[in-house]
């Protein structure tokens, strides 16, 4: 029987065509027959043993499984008929006897699956007499609350962990009646996607802890949007209720993030409502901060910025945020343009700005192949924890047979099998070589590459894959060499056939270039507006100890400015310590705009609840600026306006890997001494999301430390637990020594983006480290 | 006519030892099929001649059961000897483990030869020490003398057979259960189709056939299918191991015909016990419905027979009770087996095993309700071929059985609150 | 169909396996993994959890469940699955002696209630508990597949047939 081959078969006296093979369920769902069910999951693989589908299937003596039989030309099915109801609603009956009735105070009530079948398929009076089951409740972490006394054992969360998630922790331990899902152990469950398991859990067993008792589904409104925290644009849903965000859900969309996300853009709504959140324009007058109404405010920002600029707008710089939307950028740049600044970058992390530029990095495939992949060559990237939906993606595909490996300055905890080439941050310049040798490519730093059987194999696997990617992640952006990772995973990709893609970092890394947030000709890059003072600054959705590449030398020259502008959904401490008028913003969920994602997909959204407090939109902030400034062209009454506009200049500019070339440059960073790594965690990447209660107090979210391993520690005369002064260029910071094997040698790990690194360096360089 | 096949060396002094069975033409079907590299469809047909049957309780044909394997599949395939024996009643694979090892060693290599597999498994239940010990002992001798391994003489046909311990769960006896139980998990059956025969141990496509079973082959193959056929009779060709147990003189295991009177199997055992009466027979293991003593009396032990008679004759485990017996205490405790044993996957037997016992348990107590009754009926037929193994219908059986042939002592314990017997 | 029969083994396989158990029991552990193909060590997870269980005194401790799931590369919950799932497992502190006694149907009828009650009051100890002494746990079993000794009991590796009040003082005399 071939697998395309076509059959007909009957459901309710309904004709339906499917493929020979398709299981039932998919095509009783695809035709909108409802047939009940609870094990079954598209996405899991097929349990069968809720028995809820049984339907009546002609010619079959007993009822079967729709989940689980696939269907053949000619099959009647009935899926209401009186055996299939008997049938049903038998086991309706049993999932209910030990289903505790404490759906009044059940967080799942109201968009329980089993509360809605029951209804359709329960009896009114139960005759079960016994005693019910109780299970002990259990505390697998900060972000899911668990009450198995509800479970009915469907095991989607169990599947779900093994087969999505790729880490087991939830299990099904005991026998019989007695099985109970959990950890066994107390420990917490710490996916980067743990989250779904409140979505697909049928009951209230497992349910948003952060939520926990906060609202009733019924008195939740639904408001679509796009997750703001990596470029994967997932598609969600915002729960609202009285002008607040209550809870965020997964919207599917198969291309981009099927119906998963990642748990930072589930809870970090947490962060909107943070103590920080900026509710009013604030002037700084000497070292204190002045609430003000936005006409003042407005005022000041306009005749601070005036005054800065006086005869020549080069005297101005601007930073924005890679995740402000692409209107929100669009308007900045214009702004700065229209005093005369070529001055504007979003590549706040970056680490070089030596090498020529793609015109349009992006990912290089869409979204949806990477599932496809035979070979991937990750560099300087911990997708799990940058990208975790992109990471699933990948894992997809490993599991389906592809050569996944990692040329890392950190050792990673994949959830598939991989090839890792750790190594220290120069020396991941050298591995690229070597590959980049394998494949026969030549020139600058390659002919001088050794060649050794790692490089050769990974060489191997991408020049034999059909669809084979290089993908830079966050750390190779990072890298001060990062010209150099760029030329040479060009020729890598050049040389094996191999598609070379980005993952770019923020939820609109891709879209700020097309919004024009870039420096003109003439104009100073991140870099250079970071190093050299300029007379006035306008920074947006930024925290300058936090979010930009060095963080010492930043705060230090915009300490030199004359006046700096900040548009700030929060309050910081490094930004009011150089900022002179602070206007505040709304988040994602309170404004409409556009983000444009990894596979270069143009995703608008509207704000789902009014900005807290007397914060606006930036787009109308940077609008009304631009009106004060007398900059024509600032008419705009709407974000449509604004995005009409944009959409004109990117014009039909495509999304374009190539135009790198860096292979020739000088290395810059040296081999020796100890070499931070400064990797940003995953629950440290913006504002919102270090705000997010809950998400703080996952094992993902660590703390400021200084992380060797057993030899380096030894090396220093340093153990776990010591607190080390770590030195930086001119600068130091005293933080806590950890033990972490998954760190090379000659390097040091102190993540950056976390509270007590903004006195440090690059997120990439040379440190020191002494006893404290 | 007994001790014809599984039994025929239980006259030997040590009949488990590799120079015993030699002596008696043991490991000749073997040696004689790779020297004449005798086709494999023709041992399959043999064996489907012979009329046997699984003879692990579910009677499925064993020809048929090989013939489902595509043997040009590239790849490895697995055959599987289920010696995971668990039915309450039933200990006669113990007996063919412990004296006739190597009978079902050869019966192995020789189903693996006809199914194009070079791996086999014994999965032995955990507590089986003794028998486990034996079978080990017996792949030892048969490693030795070249009956497993590489190229098994010169044939180009390689044969290893390794044994699998349990560690004490009934359901691994469920065969899709003992595949994932080797597989490092828990014994949960899982959905069929796919069937074993293509995707079975690691996936890969498997044959799993119960000890008695595989022991059978090599008499069949030495013999003819149609001898072996002959010992029986229509539809349960061959002799059976019965194992009987309960209120009777020689409880045991005894090798007869199928089609031998229920009444020539007691006295073989000795008949009852103390002259004490036959009530009632549990006539295939405890899932198999109880059958009245004067009406089991009267039956042959064949498939056929004992299916007419509204039970099943399983795994051949024949348990006798005798009128002391109170039958809401016996199938309270029965009851309590399939809820102790069910894996917990399915939710009717999941739930329904452990309501069951409840209400039973209520009735033997003195706390039966007079709905009870027509509420454990109800719920049997709700958990009988609702699940995805055949648990459910077992733990459902017994019910049935006693409720269609005692339900006058389960009613009398309602009302009375307390036995109607002692 | 969705059937996901892949080995669910680490991504990771552990390191320094060499410190986990000592060379004994490894190599009785690694006896098992051989049995089965490379990619399945998982398939040892029983006998590996029965040998450990037996040098530990007859039970299991969550550290010890953690050794071996390291030892075969399985994630430490799939080992607890296992390890809760099958009866022979124990998961608390057991007696030196486990007196396991078979309570079904042919035993039952052929009096293993009686055989409980005199082991219950000859060892002071309850079903499912262990002696003070720590010396015995009682422990009723389901159908050991020996029904044609009933009523029987097993006591470690052995079974013991046919009881009677007196064949059990002369068994649990000859235990130390």
């Amino acid at each position: 029987m071939s697998d395309d081959q076509m059959v007909t078969i009957e459901v309710d006296g309904r004709e339906l065509k499917a493929k020979a093979g398709t299981l039932l369920i998919e095509v009783t769902d695809a035709a909108g027959i409802s047939v009940p069910r609870f094990c079954y999951h598209k996405k899991l693989s097929v349990a069968a043993n809720c028995r809820m589908c049984l339907v009546e299937i002609a010619k079959v003596p007993k009822p079967m499984p729709a989940c689980a039989t696939p269907v053949n030309q000619g099959m009647q099915v009935f899926t209401r008929s009186p055996a299939a109801l008997a049938a049903q609603k038998g086991t309706m009956e049993f999932l209910l006897i030990n289903h505790p009735l404490d759906c009044p105070i059940c967080d799942q009530g109201g968009e329980c699956e089993l509360q809605d079948i029951a209804l359709g398929y329960g009896n009114d009076a139960s005759r079960f007499v016994e005693g019910k089951r109780v299970v002990p409740k259990r505390d697998i972490g900060p972000l899911i609350a668990t009450d198995f006394t509800r479970c009915i054992h469907c095991t989607r969360c169990v599947r779900f962990g093994a087969e999505i998630a790729g880490i087991r922790e939830l299990g099904a331990t005991g026998r019989g009646e007695h099985v109970e899902i959990g950890t066994y152990i107390e420990k917490s469950v710490d996916s980067e996607m743990s989250g779904n398991i409140i979505d697909i859990c049928p009951v209230g067993s497992l349910t948003s802890k952060p939520f926990l008792y906060s609202a009733r589904a019924w008195e939740l409104v639904q408001r679509k949007s796009i997750a703001p925290h990596d470029s994967v644009g997932s598609n969600i849903n915002l729960h609202v209720r009285r002008n607040q965000v209550m809870r965020v859900h997964p919207r599917d969309n198969e291309e981009v993030n099927e119906c998963w996300i990642s748990d930072r853009d589930r809870f970090s709504y947490e962060g909107l409502s943070s103590v920080d959140r900026l509710t009013h324009p604030l002037i700084r007058k000497g070292d204190k901060w002045i609430e003000a109404d936005w006409q003042d405010a407005l005022d000041a920002a306009a005749q601070g910025l005036k005054k800065a600029r006086g005869t020549s707008g080069n005297r101005l710089g601007a930073l924005v945020s890679p995740g402000s939307t692409l209107e929100e950028l669009y308007l900045a740049q214009k702004l700065m343009r229209g005093l005369g600044s070529e001055n504007i970058d979003f590549r706040i992390r970056q680490g070089d700005f030596r090498g020529e530029e793609p015109a349009f990095p992006w990912l290089g495939q869409t979204i949806a192949q990477l599932d496809e992949l035979n070979a991937a060559l990750l560099v300087g990237s911990n997708i799990r924890k940058e990208q975790p939906i992109l990471a699933h993606r990948l894992r997809k595909a490993a599991l389906e047979g592809a050569d996944i490996s990692f040329i890392t300055p950190l050792e990673l905890d994949t959830n598939y099998r991989a090839t890792q080439v750790v190594n220290s941050p120069a020396g991941m310049i050298s591995d690229l070589a070597a590959v980049a040798r394998a494949l026969g490519g030549s020139g600058g730093l390659i002919d001088g590459a050794e060649i050794g059987d790692a490089h050769r194999a990974i060489a191997e696997q991408l020049k034999s894959a059909a669809k084979a990617t290089v993908l830079l992640g966050n750390l190779a952006v990072a890298h001060p060499d990062y010209s150099l990772i760029q030329g040479l995973a060009s020729v890598i990709a050049g040389k094996s056939g191999a598609v070379l893609g980005y993952l770019p970092e923020a939820a609109n890394s891709v879209g700020a270039r097309l919004s024009g947030a870039m420096p003109g000709t003439g104009g100073s890059n991140a870099q250079e507006m970071l190093s050299n003072p300029h007379k006035g600054y306008l920074l947006m959705g930024v925290e300058p100890g936090l979010d930009f590449w060095n963080p010492a030398k930043s705060m230090e020259t915009l300490g030199q400015a004359e006046f700096v502008v900040a548009l700030s959904a929060f309050r910081s401490e490094s930004l009011e310590q150089v900022a002179d008028v602070i206007l505040p913003i709304a988040s994602f969920a309170e404004t409409s705009g556009t983000y444009v994602n990894a596979q270069g997909e143009w995703q608008s959204f509207s704000g789902a609840v009014a900005p807290a407090g007397e914060s606006r939109p930036a787009w109308k902030v940077l609008r009304v600026l631009g009106n004060l400034l007398d900059v024509a062209g600032f008419n705009q009454v709407s974000s449509e306006d604004v995005l009409a506009e944009v959409r004109q200049l990117a014009g039909d500019m495509k999304p374009e890997n190539s135009a790198v070339n860096g292979i020739e440059n000088e290395a810059l960073l040296a081999g020796t001494g100890l070499t931070r790594i400064g990797d940003v965690p995953i629950y440290a990447a913006d504002p919102l999301v270090r705000r997010a209660a809950a998400l703080q107090k996952t094992r993902d979210a660590i703390k400021a430390s200084a992380r060797l391993n057993p030899n380096q520690a030894k090396i220093a005369g340093l153990a776990d637990g010591d607190q080390a002064v770590v030195k930086q260029d001119k600068s130091s910071a005293v933080l806590q020594v950890v033990i972490d094997p998954a760190v090379p040698d000659g390097c040091v790990r102190v993540p950056a983006g976390l509270a007590g690194t903004e006195t440090l360096g690059g997120q990439i360089g040379n440190v020191t480290l002494e006893k404290a | 006519m007994a001790n014809e096949v599984c039994f025929r060396n239980m006259d030997q002094d040590r009949p488990w030892l590799l120079e015993q069975y030699r002596s008696r033409g043991g490991y000749e079907v073997l040696t004689g099929i790779l020297k004449e590299k005798r086709s494999p469809e023709s041992i399959i047909n043999e064996v489907k001649a012979s009329g046997l049957r699984g003879r692990g309780g579910a009677g499925f044909p064993t020809g048929l059961k090989w013939s489902f394997i595509s043997r040009n599949t590239p790849g490895q395939k697995y055959v599987v000897c289920n010696s995971d024996e668990g039915e309450p009643g039933t200990f006669k694979d113990r007996d063919v483990l412990r004296y006739n090892p190597h009978q079902l060693i050869e019966g192995m290599v020789i189903a693996g030869y006809a199914i194009g597999a070079t791996c086999g498994y014994n999965y032995i239940r955990g507590e089986f020490w003794e028998p486990y010990e034996r079978f080990e002992a017996a792949l030892e001798e048969a490693r030795a003398a070249g009956f497993l391994g590489k190229d098994l003489f010169g044939s180009g046909f390689d044969f290893e057979l390794h044994s699998h311990l349990g560690a004490g769960a009934y359901i691994c006896g469920e065969e899709t259960a003992l595949l994932e139980s080797i597989e490092g998990k828990k014994g949960q059956p899982r959905y069929k189709p796919p069937f074993p025969a293509h995707f079975g141990l690691y996936g890969k496509p498997t044959i799993i056939n119960n000890t008695e079973s595989l022991a059978s082959i090599p008499v069949i193959l030495e013999k003819g299918g149609e001898w072996f056929k002959a010992l029986g009779v229509e539809n349960s060709g061959g002799s059976k191991l019965f194992s009987i147990s309960g209120n009777i003189k020689n409880p045991g295991v005894f090798e007869i015909p199928l089609g031998t009177p229920f009444s020539e199997l007691l006295e073989m055992a000795g008949g009852m016990k103390d002259g004490s009466r036959i009530k009632a027979v549990i006539p295939g293991g405890s899932s198999a419905p109880v059958i009245p003593g004067e009406q089991m009396m009267e039956l042959t032990m064949d498939y056929d027979a004992i299916a007419k008679a509204g039970s099943m004759l399983g795994s051949g485990a024949v348990i006798v009770l005798d009128e002391s017996n109170c039958m809401v205490k016996v199938l309270e405790r029965m009851s309590y087996f399939y809820y102790e044993e069910s894996c917990g996957q399915c939710t009717p037997c999941r739930e329904g095993t452990g309501w069951l016992y409840r209400v039973i348990n209520r009735i033997e107590t003195g706390r039966g309700r007079p709905e009870d009754l027509a509420l454990l009926d109800d719920m049997t037929t709700k958990i009988a071929g609702r699940t995805i193994c055949a648990l459910g219908d077992a733990a459902a059986m017994p019910v049935q059985g006693m409720l269609r042939h005692f339900r006058e002592e389960f009613e009398y314990h309602i009302a009375h609150k307390r036995c109607l017997v002692g | 169909m969705g059937f996901k029969n892949v080995p669910m083994s680490t991504a990771k396989p552990s390191e320094n396996k060499e410190s986990l158990f000592d060379s004994k029991l490894r190599a009785e552990i690694d006896k098992w993994i051989a049995k089965y193909p490379q990619e399945w060590r998982q398939s040892a997870v029983m006998a590996a959890l029965m040998l450990v269980q037996e040098g530990n005194g007859g039970y299991l401790t969550t550290e010890l469940m953690d050794k071996v799931a390291a030892y075969l590369d399985m994630a430490p919950i799939a080992v607890y699955e296992v390890a809760s799932f099958y009866s022979m497992f124990e998961l608390k502190p057991v007696g030196k002696h486990k007196v396991c006694v078979c309570t079904n149907v042919s035993c039952m009828i052929n009096g293993s209630d009686r055989i409980v009650e005199y082991l219950e009051k000859k060892l002071d100890v309850k079903l499912g508990q262990t002696s003070k002494d720590g010396k015995y746990s009682l422990k009723e079993v389901e159908c050991l597949g020996a029904c044609g000794g009933a009523p029987m009991f097993q006591i470690g590796n052995k079974y013991y047939e046919n009881l009677t009040p007196e064949l059990i003082d002369s068994i649990l005399d000859g235990l130390e």
